[in-house]
């Protein structure tokens, strides 16, 4: 059930965003795509989950033509940078969207829709939480909501764009750790893009650097740290680390 | 400042709006309620209330729905010519009403493009029922459209998007996802939409032939009176159209006072 990428490109009018993009995920791997903004990482997530499409190359996924498969069949569970949640539903009702779309022989009862519901806000620390709207939780909770609500379709692979991006330092910590024990609980195979070098670092299995629509090297943290295969990354890795203090709390308001 | 600015604003509205819709109600009760009752009672004011009715039962229902279907197309979606069909969607509000009639005589009138085919067939558009319904689309067409793109350009694709990943058909994402979304919006659409469909004159007037109590609207109804000398007759009956109108308004202010939270909720958290 790896995932292959091979020869990627994709072209927004004239700016091309992704330049023959190659790699490999192995099934379980927890990998992030990292780049400074404009380097392509979100168009290939958003390739991956099936919400753009490819001028060129191709995606197998467990050797099926993942490209041929429409979105809503690929079972990619998608976390967005701001979230996206459904601001008319309550929580419960956001996690819940995913079961209560499925054709009806294929649907979970009521009630099991309500249980696994339960169980996936528990799984996210948000008991009790069920009846509230999007606009009365924190930014973290909020995640958390995105979170469960692409767990709830029980997916084949998870894709996180930005997934901490919009929260202050002290929650980023916290939430990344527990999304790495998350990973290692559920052993789902799971992309995140970020532009934090630290975070990559500290979370992923594998990272793969980005710069202009193609990906520099692709590696372990520490093969990629030891030996860097070209100046850009080189480069990359030496500006993040002169700044201790890169990002500040809220430099990224949350929506 | 602050206090010379509020009275040059309501004496602004005063003067503008208040008044002479007060003299509009004035003038209907001069010779006494029982009086404007009865020339709403009569035949021709009655049929003229009727086809104004059934004109906004057609006219708003066929604009809610191009409306929401031109601005999903044009906020949702990327293709060629948008910039073009989104400017489209203004020309009814830039075009005068009296050109937007023309326009319809010219192609369904006798003299127009399909006028002798229409007449062999014995269908009827102009000076009947279908042309002045043609008429009130055209012109109100933009109301929906317009108050819908501006919010939904706000709401973005990402909830669409979350959706399509979820697994929800294009349907499932429309009626579970967007249209919770705009349903407040749409709804103002269609009160203003229908306000200026009961209301619309100059387009009505050309293709509607001013047949007494067949093809007049109320406005035109209005004006036939007046041009009769019935001026408490004409006042009477446009009191009613502007109390419909006011109905609307009101029903629309009382909508945004009780749903506020709601309405509040489905913009940008």
């Amino acid at each position: 059930m790896s995932l292959v990428v091979d020869s990627v490109a994709k072209r927004f009018d004239r700016f091309p965003a992704l330049n023959g993009v190659s790699f490999t995920v192995p099934q379980g791997a927890f990998v992030a795509l990292l780049g400074p903004s404009g380097s392509g990482k979100t168009t290939l997530l958003r390739i991956l989950g099936g919400l753009e499409f490819p001028d060129a190359g191709s995606v197998h996924f467990a050797d099926l033509n993942w490209l041929g498969v429409p979105a809503r069949h690929r079972r990619a569970g998608f976390v967005f940078q701001n979230y996206a949640l459904f601001r008319h539903m309550t929580v419960a009702q956001n996690v819940a969207f995913g079961l209560k779309v499925r054709p009806r022989r294929e649907r979970p009862s009521g009630k099991e829709i309500a249980r696994r519901v339960e169980e996936l806000l528990a799984l996210v620390q948000l008991d009790g939480l069920g009846k509230r709207y999007p606009s009365q939780l924190s930014g973290g909770q909020r995640q958390r909501v995105a979170l469960a609500r692409a767990l709830a379709i029980e997916p084949r692979i998870l894709l996180l764009d930005e997934p901490f991006g919009a929260l202050d330092a002290k929650v980023r910590k916290e939430l990344r750790g527990w999304l790495r024990a998350l990973h290692e609980r559920l052993g789902l195979t799971t992309i995140f893009v970020t532009h934090d070098q630290e975070e990559a670092f500290a979370v992923a299995d594998l990272v793969a650097i980005m710069n202009k629509g193609k990906i520099e090297q692709y590696g372990t943290p520490d093969d990629v740290r030891r030996s860097p295969k070209s100046p850009f990354v080189a480069e990359f890795l030496e500006d993040e680390t002169a700044k201790p203090t890169h990002r500040t709390a809220g430099a990224h308001p949350a929506h | 400042m602050r206090v010379a600015l509020s009275a040059i604003a309501i004496g602004y509205i005063g003067l503008f709006l208040v008044l002479p819709l007060a003299t509009v109600f004035l003038q209907a009760s001069e010779k006494g309620l029982a009086f404007a009752l009865a020339v709403i009672e009569e035949p021709d004011a009655l049929a003229a209330i009727r086809l104004t009715l059934l004109t906004a039962a057609i006219a708003v229902p066929l604009n809610a729905v191009f409306g929401v279907a031109a601005s999903w197309a044009i906020t949702k979606f990327d293709f060629r010519g948008k910039g073009f069909l989104t400017t489209l969607i203004d020309l009814p509000f830039s075009v005068s009403p009296v050109v937007s009639g023309l326009i319809y005589v010219l192609i369904f009138g006798l003299q127009g493009w399909f006028g002798p085919e229409l007449r062999d067939h014995g269908i009827r558009i102009i000076f009947a029922l279908p042309g002045i319904v043609l008429a009130t689309m055209f012109v109100t067409f933009p109301f929906v459209a317009r108050e819908l793109i501006p919010l939904m350009t706000d709401q973005g694709r990402q909830e669409e998007e979350a959706a399509a990943t979820l697994g929800a058909s294009g349907f499932q994402t429309f009626f579970r996802v967007t249209m919770p979304n705009i349903k407040w919006g749409l709804l103002y659409g269609v009160l203003l939409c229908n306000a200026r469909a009961m209301g619309e004159f100059g387009a009505v007037s050309v293709v509607s032939g001013h047949i007494r109590g067949l093809t007049n609207t109320m406005p035109l109804h209005v004006e036939v009176l007046y041009n009769d000398y019935q001026f408490v007759g004409a006042f009477a009956v446009a009191s009613l159209l502007a109390l419909l109108a006011i109905v609307t308004l009101t029903f629309k202010s009382f909508l945004e006072w009780r749903y506020a939270d709601e309405i509040a909720a489905t913009h940008r958290h």
